[in-house]
């Protein structure tokens, strides 16, 4: 229960930070990627602030025995740089670019701008069932 | 521009008069702290796009299903109450075509990447993994030659 309950908790906090930076806004984050037209920095902030916080956790998580509302640390253990990480994130920035959406806003703007929302991620649905049924080892 | 800049003009950038450097450090703290309690608290890294593939039946791994549809609802609700609270949030989205194509190639370059803005860009960059750091170069790169190229067409979006 508890487990369910900092899991909603994280997520609010997440898309109330989304919305707050300006990330629902597609306009902003094609601004960033816009680099050679009326570039707009706002994204850069994001990341930075985002980035320093989240760092400071990881400083703290190796003291930690286990996780304040869980058994254990499941963290991400691989080192290698394959093709499928380059490739996919190649693609993945092809979409951000088309929409100026990521995964994230796209859950957020559910409750903004729901119609938008909805296609975009019935088409991110699509193409995740597509990845199960292809390339999913 | 619909929602007045959060920054105000004394601080603003020069040069950058539509830029809100101030929202962004505001709500990137915020998105920092989910990132962190997510970490800290559930003991998982806070990618969307794999916690989503979770929510969805379509991953076999990461936090337990009933978990990854709590975070993923999560998202909409602490917009729905930023917006209430704030008046801040509302974007304007491209046609749906496009909305469409984007969403099916972030879908699947997410997951064959393993990951998102979130997953790489945050969690992972700070965490200086060698894999995220080239995740996150590549598809900012790719996302500024989709723009170039989109723009050269004359492809609104």
């Amino acid at each position: 229960m508890r487990n369910l309950v900092s899991a909603l908790f994280a997520g609010a906090l997440f898309g109330a930070g989304l919305a707050l930076s300006g990330m629902t806004d597609p306009m902003r984050v094609r601004g960033f990627l816009d680099l050679f037209g009326e570039w707009d920095p706002t994204l850069v902030f994001v990341m930075g602030s985002a980035l320093l916080v989240t760092a400071i956790a990881w400083r703290i998580q190796p003291a930690m025995a286990r996780p304040l509302f869980g058994e254990k640390f499941s963290l991400p253990t691989r080192k290698d740089l394959d093709s499928r990480l380059i490739t996919g994130a190649a693609l993945f920035g092809v979409g951000w670019g088309i929409a100026g959406v990521c995964p994230g806003p796209g859950f957020a703007a559910l409750a903004l701008v729901p119609v938008a929302a909805v296609i975009f991620l019935g088409g991110m649905l699509g193409g995740m069932i597509l990845f199960r049924f292809t390339f999913d080892k | 521009m619909a929602v007045p800049l959060l920054t105000p003009d004394w601080l603003q950038i020069p040069g950058f008069p539509g830029a809100d450097p101030l929202a962004g450090v505001l709500g990137g703290a915020l998105i920092g702290l989910a990132a962190s309690f997510t970490l800290l608290g559930l003991g998982r890294v806070a990618g969307v796009s794999g916690i989503a593939a979770r929510a969805f039946g379509l991953s076999g791994e990461g936090m337990p299903r009933s978990m990854a549809v709590l975070f993923i609802l999560g998202l909409p609700v602490g917009a729905a109450i930023l917006n209430l609270l704030t008046g801040r949030g509302a974007g304007s989205f491209p046609e749906w075509p496009f909305l469409l194509v984007a969403g099916v190639v972030v879908g699947f370059g997410t997951r064959l990447g393993s990951g998102c803005t979130s997953g790489h860009g945050v969690c992972g960059v700070s965490r200086l993994s060698a894999r995220s750091i080239v995740a996150t170069v590549t598809f900012i790169f790719t996302g500024i030659v989709t723009i170039l190229i989109m723009r050269a067409l004359g492809v609104a979006g």
